[in-house]
Order: C-alpha cells, then structure tokens, then sequence
C-alpha cells in the first residue's frame, strides 16, 4: 500500500467502506431480526448468565477498590474547604455518572468481549457457523443476536453493581476509618442525587455502552480470520476498539446530557 | 421443477474465482439422483468450492448451480433456507459444536425446525446415532471423541432431518484404515437405505472408487472426466492418467511455477556466482 498510488488509496477507500458497510448491516439485522430472538429467551437468559455472572467478580472487587480510593482522595479534597460531609455525595456523584458506566463498561470489554470475540472467531474457524448455515440456521439470529441482547441488558445491571459496591467502598473509608459523619454521608447523597438527571443519565450511559461494547466484540468476531493469528487479533482489537469507543462516547454523551 | 428429474444437481457452465485466480472456469456436470458420486481432483481444484455452491454458501459468477431445476445462485434468503433443509453437509472435521454434547448436536437440527416433543426427539436421536454406531456415546463432549467419531456424529447430525441429498467434504481425511473402511461402507449403506444421493469429495482413490457409482475429476478448473469408476480409471487423459494412477510427475507438476533453478541459484551465467 502506498499513499501516493491513488489506485491503492482507491482501494483501501473501497475496502474501508465495504468494511463499514458490513458493520452496519450486522448492526441493523441484530437489532431488527435479532429482536425475533428475544421471543426464546432461554438463549438471552443462559448468555446473560454466562456475560454477567462471570463478570461479576471483577466488576465487585474494582467498583470496591475504586469507591475506597473516591473516599480517600474526595475526603483528603473536601477536608481543605471544610466540606468533608459532602463526601457520600461526591462518592455517589462520581460513581453514577461517570465512573460506573465507563469503567464497567471497560472492564467489561475486556472480560466479555474479549471472550465473545473469541468464541465466534472460534466457531468461525471451526466451520461451525458454516455448518449451521448449511442446516438452515442463521448464526446471526441463533449466535450473535442472543449474545447481543444479553449483553445490552447484562451492562447496566453490571454497571449498577459496581456503584452500588463503589458507593459502600466509599463509606468503609471514609465514615468507618476516616471518620465522617454518617448521617451527613447519607443525606448529603440522598438531597444531590437526583433520580432521573444524574441516575437516569448513568443508566442510559451504561445502555449505549452495553450495545456498543457488545455489537464490537460480536463484529470482531464475526469478520475474524478463520486462523488462530486472525482470531487473536480479533481479541485485541475488541480491547482497543470498545475501549476508545466507550470513552468517546462518554464525552459525548456527558456533553449533551450534563450541560444544560 | 421436475421431480422426476434423473439429475438432482445440475452445473451449467459455472466460472468461480477468488480476485484474479479462476477456481472453477466454466465447470458442467450432473449428479444422478440415488447414486454416491465420487469429486475427485487436486487439493485446491475447486472441489470443497462445488460443494459450497451447492449449498448457496458462494454464488457463482457466471453460469448456474442447479438444484433440482431451481438455479441456487438466483434464491432468496427465504428458498435457499428451504433448500439447505434438503440437504445435509458433513465437514472436513466434523464442525461438531463444541459447547453441546454428542446428544445435543444430532438434536440440534430437529429442535431448530421442528416442534417435535422430547421424548421424540430423543427416539429419533438415538435412532441416528444408532445408524452411525455412537449410540452408546451420546453423553460424551466432542472433545472426548475421536476424529473419526466426530465425523460420525456429524454425520449422524446431516441426517437428521432426513434430507435428499447428502454432501461429504473430505470424509477419510486422517482416518485411520478401519475408521476409513467403516465410514466408506456407513456413506454407502446409508445411501442406499435412506434413498439419499451422496456426493463425496476424496482424495482416497481406492476407497472412493469402491463406493462410487459416479465419478467426476476437476483439474485446472474443469471436467477432466466423469462417468463410472471403470471408465474414469481407463481414461486415456493424461491428467487423468497421472491422478488415477497417483504419478508424480505428469500435466501436473511437483513443483509450484516460479522462475528457474538456475536464475534462483544465480547459476544462469556460466555457473559461477
């Protein structure tokens, strides 16, 4: 490939957007057609098992550790301007808004995705997605769209478990070793939280990183080489890719949702 | 369609190829219905791409693949899906899904399209795997099975569903001689008892030949010779001639095209270096 031959520019061109084009088409067809596959939920429920109670480990310990260092760092802050009983709203604040949502999602990328991406790559180079076919049986409906919708509904569930433990990490810290007051912890949470702007917000973050973290993984996959080099490039991709694409989004989002 | 057609698949000129590089250029040949018919030719000869065909997985760029009359290549997602439910494929290796048992890989197929009860489903399961001898070994992973029985199983998953016809890819592939025996004498017998029409793409000649009824060689993209093994095996081609009879050298050379050995090894002028 060189730059200056515009017949291979023309070429990475075309290939990128025939690349593209692939994308959306499987995005649309998991969508729409995939919908059909919520009518047996069996598939979804055993995937949702399969997505979220595995991650739930990893989701747990980091929301804890992350909640334990929002109340130290928030405590060490607050405590130079006198404000350290506004602890419990900056733990709950930081949590719902921003940091459960991206950092479930991130850690689900590299926990689920990365498992998702490999597996259809491996059915893939196992001819089992062909073998499939050939039984009159669309992968997409009967593999991928399962796997998607469980991973749109796993994520804000997962997102929601990492706050909650971040928000009790947050606690342990600062009202049981710090020493805040605990009503204060609460109440300042309970009057500046508010339902719908900053939960609300939170939850539909973590659904828009739940499609697209999922449909990444389940694309990479899907268009992987059918070699093990092909599938492990499939995995890191998903990494890097669902990554760079849930914090953009993030920006994007707490743009348009924080600041009116 | 003509269901009284003697013909159940049907290559009419048909040109595949991937970028510059023709696979199959302008291919014709029928397989009889009821019959075993034997693809035979060199590895990369296009043989796996006539099954693919056949199946609608590729579309051929020029020319059609025709299943009993109805040009596959032309179906809708809908006819094709209707299509494969008439046919059954057995893999190279099986493609046993990995995350079911034996059980559940043959069952997979009837609980996709039929709204059979269980206990049926079982009964016709049993009675599959019965036919391809694994009866017993219905509760084992695929992982816990042999290549051999892997494509066993999966061959007990192809018929399933009863189909018409049955396409084997590469099926004595790595098999030891009595799993290769054993899976030549089940691809015959099941031939004839469920009334199937079997195309078996092999490079195995003698066990091919034994069990064939129809045999067509694919060389450099075409039909090098097709007709019973008799005739195939008195073929006065000379591709046919080195295949059949396993030479070495022949049209078809040991040696990939490339430039010489002399200009390779800079010996082209004078032999010095």
């Amino acid at each position: 490939m060189s730059w200056w031959k515009p017949s291979d520019v023309g070429f990475a061109v075309r290939s990128e957007l025939a690349n593209l084009g692939h994308g959306a088409r499987l995005f649309f067809r998991l969508l729409f057609q995939g919908a059909r596959s919520l009518r047996r939920f069996g598939l979804v429920r055993d995937q949702i098992h399969f997505l979220g109670n595995y991650s739930l480990a990893i989701i747990g310990v980091s929301g804890l550790f992350v909640g334990f260092v929002l109340g130290l760092q928030g405590y060490y802050t607050l405590q130079r301007y006198g404000s350290s009983d506004a602890l419990g709203l900056l733990v709950a604040l930081s949590l719902v808004r921003e940091l459960g949502p991206v950092i479930a999602a991130l850690l689900f990328a590299g926990r689920a995705g990365t498992s998702l991406t490999a597996e259809i790559g491996l059915m893939k180079a196992g001819e089992q997605l062909s073998a499939m076919e050939m039984m009159a049986v669309d992968p997409v409906q009967r593999i991928l769209a399962p796997r998607f919708w469980a991973g749109v509904i796993t994520m804000p569930l997962l997102a929601a478990v990492f706050s909650a433990v971040g928000v009790g990490g947050g606690y342990v810290v600062g009202v049981l070793m710090l020493g805040v007051d605990a009503g204060s912890f609460w109440g300042q949470m309970q009057g500046g939280v508010d339902v719908w702007r900053d939960v609300g917000n939170g939850v539909l973050k973590s659904i828009v990183f739940g499609f697209t973290v999922t449909f990444v993984a389940l694309l990479q996959g899907f268009e992987a080489q059918p070699t093990p080099e092909g599938v492990s490039r499939a995995t890191t991709r998903t990494v890097v890719v669902a990554s760079l694409a849930v914090l953009g989004l993030d920006f994007l989002l707490t743009t348009m949702m924080f600041s009116i | 369609m003509d269901p009284v057609s003697p013909h159940i698949v049907a290559f009419r000129e048909v040109v595949f190829g991937y970028g510059t590089r023709a696979i199959l250029d302008g291919v014709s040949f029928e397989v009889p219905r009821g019959k075993v018919t034997a693809l035979m030719g060199a590895s990369g000869g296009g043989k796996t791409t006539v099954l693919r065909l056949i199946g609608g997985q590729l579309r051929a760029q020029r020319g059609q693949v025709l299943l009993d009359g109805q040009d596959v290549g032309l179906m809708k997602s809908d006819a094709l899906y209707a299509a494969r439910r008439r046919m059954g494929m057995l893999f190279q290796f099986g493609a046993l899904f990995t995350d079911m048992s034996v059980f559940d890989n043959v069952a997979f197929p009837l609980r996709e399209h039929t709204r059979l009860s269980e206990p049926l489903i079982r009964d016709i399961v049993l009675m599959k795997l019965d036919a391809v001898g694994l009866r017993g070994a219905r509760d084992l992973m695929p992982s816990e099975v042999s290549g051999g029985m892997a494509r066993r199983v999966a061959l007990a998953r192809a018929i399933a569903l009863d189909p018409e016809l049955v396409m084997y890819d590469e099926p004595f592939a790595g098999l030891d001689p009595i799993s290769l025996g054993t899976a030549a004498r089940l691809i015959r017998r099941l031939n004839d008892t469920l009334g199937l029409t079997s195309i078996v793409v092999s490079h195995d000649l003698d066990e091919t030949f034994r069990i064939a009824d129809h045999v067509i060689v694919l060389a450099n993209g075409k039909v090098a010779a097709q007709g019973s093994p008799g005739d195939v095996r008195e073929s006065v081609d000379p591709l046919v001639h080195q295949f059949v009879n396993a030479l070495p050298e022949g049209p078809v050379h040991f040696h990939y095209p490339g430039v010489s050995v002399e200009e390779d090894f800079g010996l082209a002028e004078g032999g010095q270096r």
